[in-house]
This record gives structure tokens, C-alpha cells and sequence, in this order.
């Protein structure tokens, strides 16, 4: 099974997922998430999707979670760089991803973190 | 008695009457024709699908039928580019029957291989039909298509600032386009605003205003908020009336105060200079 890395940059974690995502990927990349941010004391989360091109209903479920779960480590979670037809199918889908914050892009997403931490 | 000879024999007697059978038929096309074309057009499209209709009658050449269908479909398209109806076209192949049938006549012995001739050229008759309706609901289908582009253009009205001025009813296909329009163009440019424009929309009804909603959601996935504006009073008054919650997406009047709004949450002020 592929793993997604998760770097540490400053009080940031950064995922940048570059891999088609697996249920299993996913679920690994929470448990992951979870015992950095009780280690690392980060107070943000940044999830690059930009190289994603497929979503389903258990994937966006799941980026939901990781937003609440980042929130109990009291980080706010950004997901940037979402693709158009990604925005569609999760549109669709009834997906409104509550509790997740979005940004256009890394840049304006360190932004925004930069701005309510 | 088996078809097969049958045809032979009326694909013989057409090869042997092709002159006589020709001109008459020329002359009854004319007639049918409502005066679009000239004696000696019409008389050269004939010649032309003349040997074609024979070969295909004789049933010997495989080729035929298709070659035949394909010069038909061009003449009926040809027809309807000179505003001819497709009756019209159609009636000019059937009276290739009564040509055919005058001299028929005479011939008691030829009843049989008549109807299997009839029965054929009602099938080419209904061809040219075909031909036109199909030609025409390829015209209407480009045409739908390319409303379907004009009527979705997105502008650039300041860095970071896009608008998608609507004009037209909502539908499910249309607002699919809109959204794909305007997210593309909120990456394209690196936008987190965009103002969605609904003064060219007729109506709202509950239907339209679900559209708007999943646009906007689209929109603040990507990370780029929306506003609505251009509602009209009587359109204010049927949203109020239908119960219909806009939550926390702005709305403003005018595109002006949009904008003014959108300025102002991307920290910029426009004052007197």
C-alpha cells in the first residue's frame, strides 16, 4: 500500500497527495495526520489535491473527518488546489466538506492560516 | 416465382426504356417540383440516379444500395439548400413511378415485377424524407449548442474579481456549463471571488435557485467565495415567497455593489482620486 508523507514546516503540517487515492490510503493517511498533530503541537493542516482527479462520496467523507479531527488537535485544515470537475462531483455528491477550509492554491492557503493562527 | 428474376426482369426493362422513361420522368419531376428548378437540372439529377436505381433494382451489385442512398441524401440536401420542402423532394422521386407505371401498363405480364419496383422506390422516397429531417435536426442541435456557448461568458472585473453575467433560463445543462465555465476561469486567473450575475434571469423558482446554491458550493470548494446580485424586485418577491434560503452567501442589488463588496474583502478600496 502506498503512504502519503507528511511534512512538517514550521507549525504546518503539509500533505501533498501525489498518488490516486485509495480507501485504504486514505484511512491510512488519517491515522497518520493523527499522531503527528499529538506530536508536533502543529496548528495547521494543509492538503495539497491538486493531482487528484477522481473523488467518490467515501474519500470526501473522509476529508471531512480529517478536518474534525485536526480541529480536536485545535488545527484548522486547509485543502487547496482542488480541481474544477473534483468541485463538481463533490457538488453532486451533496459534499459540502463543513469544517474544511479551502484556498485556491499553497500560497493562498499558508495565508490563511498565517492569518487566524 | 421468386423476387430475384423479378427484379432482373424490371432492371432489363428499365435498361431497355431508360430514354422514354427519362424524359417523362423529367417532365412529371417538373411539374411536381413547384418551379424551383430548371427543365435541364432536374433532368441531369435524374440521369444521374437513373443507372444508380437500376443497378440497385437488379440486385446483382452490392454497392448499389448504398451508392444509391448516399446520391439521394445529396440531392435532398441540395433540394432543401434551394428552400425546396421535402415533399417536394420525395414527390420528384415518386414520379419516377408513374413514368414507369405508363408504359407498365401496356404489359399485363409486368404487374409483378411493377409492385417489386414500387415497393422500392416508396423506400428511396422515404430515404430523402429521412435525409432532410435528419439534416435539419443537425442544424438545430449546432444551433442549441452554440447558445449554450454565447450565453455563458465569464469577465475578468479586477484581479482576483471574476463575473458571470447570466442571461436565460436555468437548466440543469446549462448551469453545468456555467459551473465548469466559471471554476475553470476561478483557477485560470487565481480568482477568490467571483460575482454571479442574475439580472438577464427571467425567473427563479426553486429549481434555479438549488442551481445557483451548487454553484456557489462548487466555487467555495475550490476556495473562492461568490456573490449573487442583479435581483430584481419581483424576483426578491418570489424567493421570499417560496421560502427559499440563500444562507450566508451574499447577495447584492446591483453588480456595482457586488463589486464594491468583492473590493472590500479582498482589502482594497476605490475612492475619489
Amino acid at each position: 500500500m502506498e503512504r502519503v508523507p507528511i511534512m512538517k514546516i514550521g507549525q504546518i503540517l503539509f500533505v501533498s497527495i501525489q498518488i490516486d487515492l485509495q480507501d485504504d490510503t486514505v484511512l491510512q493517511l488519517q491515522e497518520d495526520l493523527a499522531e503527528k498533530l499529538a506530536a508536533s503541537k502543529a496548528r495547521g493542516v494543509i492538503i495539497d489535491i491538486t493531482a487528484v482527479e477522481i473523488v467518490d462520496s467515501f474519500i470526501g467523507r473522509m476529508l471531512t473527518m480529517i478536518g474534525s479531527i485536526s480541529k480536536l488537535f485545535d488545527a484548522d485544515t486547509v485543502l487547496v488546489g482542488m480541481r474544477p470537475a473534483v468541485a463538481i462531483t463533490l457538488t453532486e455528491l451533496g459534499l459540502t466538506l463543513s469544517g474544511v477550509r479551502t484556498a485556491l492554491n499553497t500560497e493562498k492557503g499558508l495565508r490563511l492560516l498565517g492569518g487566524s493562527v | 416465382m421468386d423476387i430475384d428474376s423479378n427484379q432482373d426482369r424490371m432492371a432489363a426493362f428499365l435498361r431497355d426504356n431508360q430514354e422514354k422513361i427519362l424524359a417523362r420522368w423529367g417532365e412529371l419531376a417538373l411539374s411536381s417540383g413547384g418551379g424551383r428548378s430548371s427543365f435541364s437540372e432536374i433532368r441531369s439529377e435524374l440521369s444521374d440516379l437513373y443507372p444508380l436505381i437500376v443497378r440497385a433494382m437488379s440486385g446483382a451489385d452490392e454497392s448499389a444500395a448504398g451508392e444509391l442512398k448516399a446520391a439521394l441524401a445529396e440531392l435532398s440536401r441540395s433540394r432543401a439548400r434551394t428552400g425546396a420542402t421535402p415533399g417536394e423532394t420525395a414527390l420528384s422521386v415518386f414520379t419516377l413511378k408513374d413514368a414507369v407505371y405508363e408504359l407498365v401498363a401496356d404489359q399485363a405480364d409486368l404487374t409483378a415485377e411493377y409492385l417489386t419496383f414500387s415497393r422500392m422506390i416508396d423506400d428511396l422516397g422515404l430515404h430523402t424524407f429521412e435525409t432532410y429531417a435528419a439534416a435539419r435536426e443537425q442544424i438545430i442541435a449546432d444551433q442549441a449548442e452554440s447558445m449554450l456557448e454565447l450565453s455563458t461568458p465569464v469577465v475578468r472585473l479586477w484581479d482576483g474579481i471574476i463575473a458571470v453575467p447570466l442571461v436565460g433560463t436555468l437548466d440543469s445543462a446549462r448551469t453545468q456549463l456555467v459551473m465548469e465555465k466559471m471554476l475553470e476561469a476561478l483557477v485560470a486567473n487565481g480568482a477568490d471571488h467571483a460575482v454571479i450575475d442574475i439580472t438577464g434571469v427571467p425567473t427563479v423558482d426553486t429549481e434555479v435557485a438549488q442551481h445557483l446554491l451548487k454553484t456557489v458550493m462548487a466555487a467555495r470548494l475550490l476556495g473562492a467565495e461568490c456573490t449573487i446580485c442583479g435581483i430584481r424586485p419581483q424576483i426578491a418577491h418570489t424567493i421570499v415567497s417560496l421560502g427559499i434560503e440563500f444562507g450566508d452567501i451574499a447577495t447584492k442589488a446591483t453588480l456595482a455593489d457586488a463589486l464594491a463588496h468583492a473590493l472590500n474583502r479582498a482589502g482594497l478600496r476605490v475612492g475619489p482620486a
